[in-house]
């Protein structure tokens, strides 16, 4: 049961830059450890994060073992009109989670 | 360098006479030893990777489990209401038992009598979570443990725990936490050991913790070994520092380095 | 000086109480990788500095979550945008952290993230620019080590 916290305005003028915050559980295990007994935990990551806004690609991202825990990743996009935001992971072992936001422009 | 200091620091602790308890007016949540960045991360709910539990905890509180097939809301309906304060008092006395539990503990407790369903793990993201959405409700409410006096002689044995030496360190709680707060250790600030914040979300576990996590790290940090989970002395010692935090604001999900 | 290093940060895990947890391993990325991963992302093309600024903590409180802000001086037109923004490590197991890809409608090219970082060291950012020029700038991250870690899994 993964769970995303997206922070999009609920309203905004036209021609408005927005800042988008998203939160998303996820244990990014780098691959890089070992348990008590020495084998490898195998890599399980986030490799993707994709956000589009009515059907267009707004913003990507590659994301490594690097990237911390809980992925939190903010961005921004200027809003030109009413529409929905979908957000979408991608990582290993299938991992596949979408969320979606909506915005009104005045 | 560092490991020098660190190990004269922690001779000098293991050397050093117990001081008393740390003043009222001198109190400080964890909080007040983090980073500007780091305080950041816990201010606002959508930076804070501890709400995502708290979503997750907001969803099992509606669903419906056990051979009872009773959610919690079924009985404790909203708990934006219903749960509003209840962790600032926890551990509470548990007459059946005749004992303290923890809300971890209470919880369990539920979905055994109530739900007819099998306990949650220790740590396991499910008791984490309704703890979590549970203790979000107190968040900002004084912490106020029960004057039940059936509790005093279990908050004197926590007491009495956080002042004992133990483990190859031979360091007691209160050696850090009452006498050196004010100090680091290598490059983290000691910190007082209140509990404001369970279960919070630390950076270096990168994953929401109960404070029972918390205390069996500390234990094994000064290599002593650690009371298992859901054990009496865990207990008891949550109590006692929840007594000891007595007024202090509840900030669940807290965010510590 | 890999080798040393790592040997001080093991008896230290040990002084601290137990086994850390972060990525404490030998393996680093080496100069090499970090090149040859920075090459895979701007070709033959020569980086600048300027342009990009990275916001991240001078001294981390633990380096399993570091937050960091990199953000571009661009007008963000339809003409003259940011393409996109490449952050790398210097020491961690693998030299890429993240690859960010905006366009002229991100209106500020600007974003945050949390990374992870297994020992002080460089981190590095890099733009791609909408003229195909690349800029970039480099800050240095001490970490510090947790007291008490926990045992690892």
């Amino acid at each position: 049961m993964p769970s995303a916290l997206i922070n999009v305005p609920k309203k905004a003028k036209r021609g408005d830059v927005i800042e988008i915050k998203t939160l998303m559980s996820h244990i990014m295990e780098t691959g890089y450890r070992h348990t008590a007994s020495g084998s490898v935990v195998p890599r399980d990551i986030i490799t993707s994060f994709t956000c589009r806004f009515n059907g267009t690609e707004v913003f990507r991202a590659d994301l490594f073992p690097a990237i911390a825990a809980n992925p939190f990743i903010t961005f921004f996009t200027t809003v030109t009109e009413s529409g929905k935001f979908e957000f979408e992971w991608i990582g290993d072992k299938g991992f596949s989670e979408t969320a979606q936001a909506s915005i009104t422009v005045e | 360098m560092r490991i020098a200091a660190c190990i004269a620091l922690l001779t000098a602790m293991a050397g050093a006479a117990l001081a008393a308890e740390i003043p009222q007016a001198e109190r400080r949540s964890g909080y007040g030893f983090m980073s500007a960045d780091t305080k950041a991360m816990q201010d606002e709910d959508t930076d804070n990777p501890g709400m995502l539990s708290v979503l997750d905890g907001e969803t099992l509180w509606k669903r419906k489990a056990g051979t009872a097939d009773k959610a919690c809301a079924d009985c404790h309906h909203d708990a934006r209401l219903s749960m509003k304060g209840v962790a600032a008092h926890y551990p509470a006395f548990e007459k059946a038992l005749g004992r303290p539990v923890d809300l971890e503990g209470r919880i369990n407790l539920c979905r055994t009598n109530h739900q007819q369903a099998s306990p949650f793990a220790y740590e396991s993201r499910e008791l984490l979570a309704l703890s979590a959405y549970v203790a979000q409700q107190s968040r900002g409410v004084p912490i106020a443990p029960g004057d039940d006096p059936e509790l005093a002689p279990f908050v004197e044995k926590g007491h009495a725990l956080f002042v004992q030496r133990q483990g190859q360190l031979n360091l007691a709680c209160a050696n850090c936490h009452d006498d050196n707060w004010d100090k680091k250790l290598a490059g983290s600030a000691i910190t007082q050991g209140q509990p404001t914040g369970y279960p919070l979300y630390r950076l270096e576990w990168q994953a929401l913790g109960s404070l029972q996590r918390r205390l069996r790290a500390c234990i094994t940090g000064i290599r002593a070994q650690a009371y298992d989970y859901g054990s009496l002395e865990l207990v008891e010692l949550e109590l006692y520092l929840m007594s000891r935090a007595r007024g202090m604001p509840v900030e669940t999900p807290a965010v510590r380095p | 000086m890999a080798n040393s290093e790592h040997t001080r940060r093991t008896f230290f895990g040990i002084t601290g109480g137990a086994a850390a947890m972060v990525i404490v391993r030998p393996a680093n990325a080496t100069p090499a990788m970090l090149q040859a991963a920075i090459r895979n992302v701007v070709g033959e093309a020569n980086v600048r500095s300027g342009k990009v600024k990275l916001d991240i903590p001078p001294l981390v409180e633990n380096g399993n979550t570091v937050p960091m802000t990199v953000s571009v001086t661009s007008p963000m037109t339809a003409d003259e945008y940011v393409k996109s923004i490449h952050v790398f490590n210097e020491k961690n197991p693998q030299p890429n952290i993240g690859n960010f890809y905006l366009g002229p409608r991100a209106g500020r090219a600007q974003v945050s993230t949390r990374i992870r970082l297994a020992d002080s060291q460089k981190v590095t950012a890099i733009a791609r620019l909408s003229d195909d020029t690349f800029w970039s700038v480099t800050a240095d991250v001490v970490v510090t080590l947790a007291a008490c870690t926990e045992e690892a899994i």
